[in-house]
């Protein structure tokens, strides 16, 4: 998704990271819940230089009909990149890549989302990346619970989500996308930290079984502190900003 | 096999209760992926091909190593693309038309767990700097369904691959010539191993057939390379996993691509 620079230093002898951060340190996480008209429930975020918007429909009626199930409510997830949203002009079609992760995320979110109360119904969720930096997966993740909850969808709990992963061979929370480019692991973990379960995770890059162990536990502390933020952002619109 | 029907929610609670007593439906240790047989060589036409039965799942993959213009930014590296497909003649419910999202799901995963392993080494398939490069292409062809395709197709990508003889070509004339009889063995730096696990309840289940399959709560593919570290993976299915499940999986991927390795090892051995 964009260059690589040879010469960028990773990680400095005193820990920081090519942007300032230190190894356990996430990107500047900014989420709103709410913001669109039209929609049952939305959400935007900015997650470091990521900016996604989320809209959530239904439960309502599926079209086309054969898709309903009489058992449950079925969700459908689209994740989409605008075209502006990398450095070079990505075509508008839903590529095979947004398949996946459109796929990734819905499978993320049913055990949240207590579907088996509205049988014959269908929630949609729809993500648009705006602008992309690394890690929009799991900002999109993010912010599709905030925009569930936000709709009045009776769940479980929220799916909170950050990429732990291993740049110059250390374990790190938050892979940006020079990280991303240039490191050597990159894990994206969707957690819910109520019911304390794992529902996305994907890895590539290669990883020692004891790395692979730290770097699961340092994803899911990351994931502990965007929970906060998205319980926050929905504290802020419900009760005003100081109801928290 | 997205449609419930009531013997399939029967067939759920019977695979349900037998686990709780320790038993697998068809008698397997929880660990125990089923019988892989591997048939090298199967296509003759292709650079490298593999004939894969898993239980009663079977892929074919055939390797086709041609010359190929470079990416724009990696003129130094050769090109390798994995796919995987269902045919119609797999299952009743499979259709023809633009793949499914589990299918692409499917060719990505097992795309992923072999390009991060670092299995082929691209770096020595180029012809000419920036402006023409090898191409391997292992394209996978799914000819029956019995669960567990992510396995399948891997280990049959990973067969041909391992038994794949590239054509030499030279830089000649601004174009790739190819030079006659200068086939060699593929750079191969190590033998990736996917390892896809279920989890029913809370059992973990190696390799599940396709019955199991349909019973699982969710699922998580792990590829393990020859040193025994952890290259890919990817989680599926609609519910999650405790981190300490996921801890046990990291290790059973381990402990049980070790096994699998062995009979790549046997196969390709065997072809040569």
């Amino acid at each position: 998704m964009g260059g690589r620079d040879a010469t960028m230093v990773l990680l400095d002898e005193n820990g920081i990271r090519c942007d300032g951060r230190k190894i356990d340190e996430p990107r500047r996480i900014m989420i709103r819940a709410g913001g669109l008209k039209n929609a049952d429930g939305s959400a935007y975020i900015e997650f470091g230089n990521n900016k996604i918007l989320v809209g959530v429909f239904g439960p309502r009626d599926v079209h086309p009909k054969h898709m309903s199930n009489t058992d449950t409510g079925i969700l459908r997830v689209r994740y989409h990149m605008e075209p502006f949203s990398v450095t070079e002009r990505k075509n508008p079609a839903p590529s095979r890549r947004e398949i996946e992760i459109s796929k990734v995320i819905k499978e993320a979110l049913e055990p949240a989302v207590m579907l088996e109360k509205f049988p014959r119904t269908a929630v949609d969720v729809f993500i648009e990346v705006l602008q992309a930096d690394g890690g929009t997966r799991c900002a999109a993740l993010t912010a599709a619970s905030v925009a569930l909850a936000d709709a009045g969808i009776p769940m479980r709990d929220m799916v909170a989500a950050i990429a732990a992963g291993k740049v110059a061979d250390t374990i790190v929370l938050d892979v940006n996308n020079e990280e991303d480019q240039a490191g050597q692991a990159d894990m994206p973990i969707g957690y819910m930290p109520s019911l304390e379960k794992i529902t996305l995770l994907q890895l590539d890059g290669v990883l020692t079984p004891e790395e692979y162990k730290k770097c699961v536990d340092v994803g899911v502390q990351g994931c502990k502190i965007v929970y906060e933020l998205q319980k926050k952002a929905l504290t802020d619109k419900y009760f005003g900003k100081g109801g928290d | 096999m997205t449609s419930v029907s009531v013997i399939d929610e029967l067939k759920k609670i019977q695979i349900l209760e037998l686990l709780e007593q320790g038993k697998r439906i068809d008698g397997r240790a929880f660990d125990e992926p089923r019988k892989l047989v591997i048939e090298t060589n199967a296509i003759p036409h292709a650079n490298g091909s593999a004939r894969v039965r898993l239980g009663d799942t079977e892929v074919i993959c055939g390797v086709k190593i041609q010359p190929d213009r470079p990416f724009p930014d990696t003129g130094d590296k050769g090109l390798f693309i994995c796919t995987a497909e269902l045919l119609p003649l797999s299952h009743p419910t499979v259709e023809t038309g633009p793949p499914q999202p589990h299918v692409i799901e499917l060719a990505r995963v097992v795309d992923r767990g072999i390009r991060e392993s670092h299995m082929v080494d691209v770096s020595q398939l180029v012809i000419e700097k920036d402006k023409s490069v090898i191409g391997v292409f292992a394209d996978n062809v799914v000819v029956d369904y019995d669960g567990n395709l992510f396995d399948a197709c891997s280990y049959a990508s990973t067969a041909a691959l391992l038994t794949s003889k590239t054509p030499k070509w030279n830089w000649v004339d601004d174009k790739p010539q190819l030079v006659e009889g200068g086939e060699t063995a593929l750079p191969i730096s190590t033998i990736p191993v996917s390892i896809t696990m279920g989890r029913i309840g809370n059992h973990i289940i190696v390799d599940p057939n396709g019955d199991e399959w349909d019973s699982m709560d969710a699922r998580i593919t792990i590829t393990t390379d020859s040193d025994g570290n952890i290259c890919a993976l990817q989680k599926g299915g609609s519910d999650g996993f405790t981190q300490d499940q996921i801890n046990q999986c990291g290790e059973i991927s381990v402990r049980a691509g070790a096994k699998i390795r062995e009979i790549l090892k046997e196969a390709q051995k065997g072809s040569q």
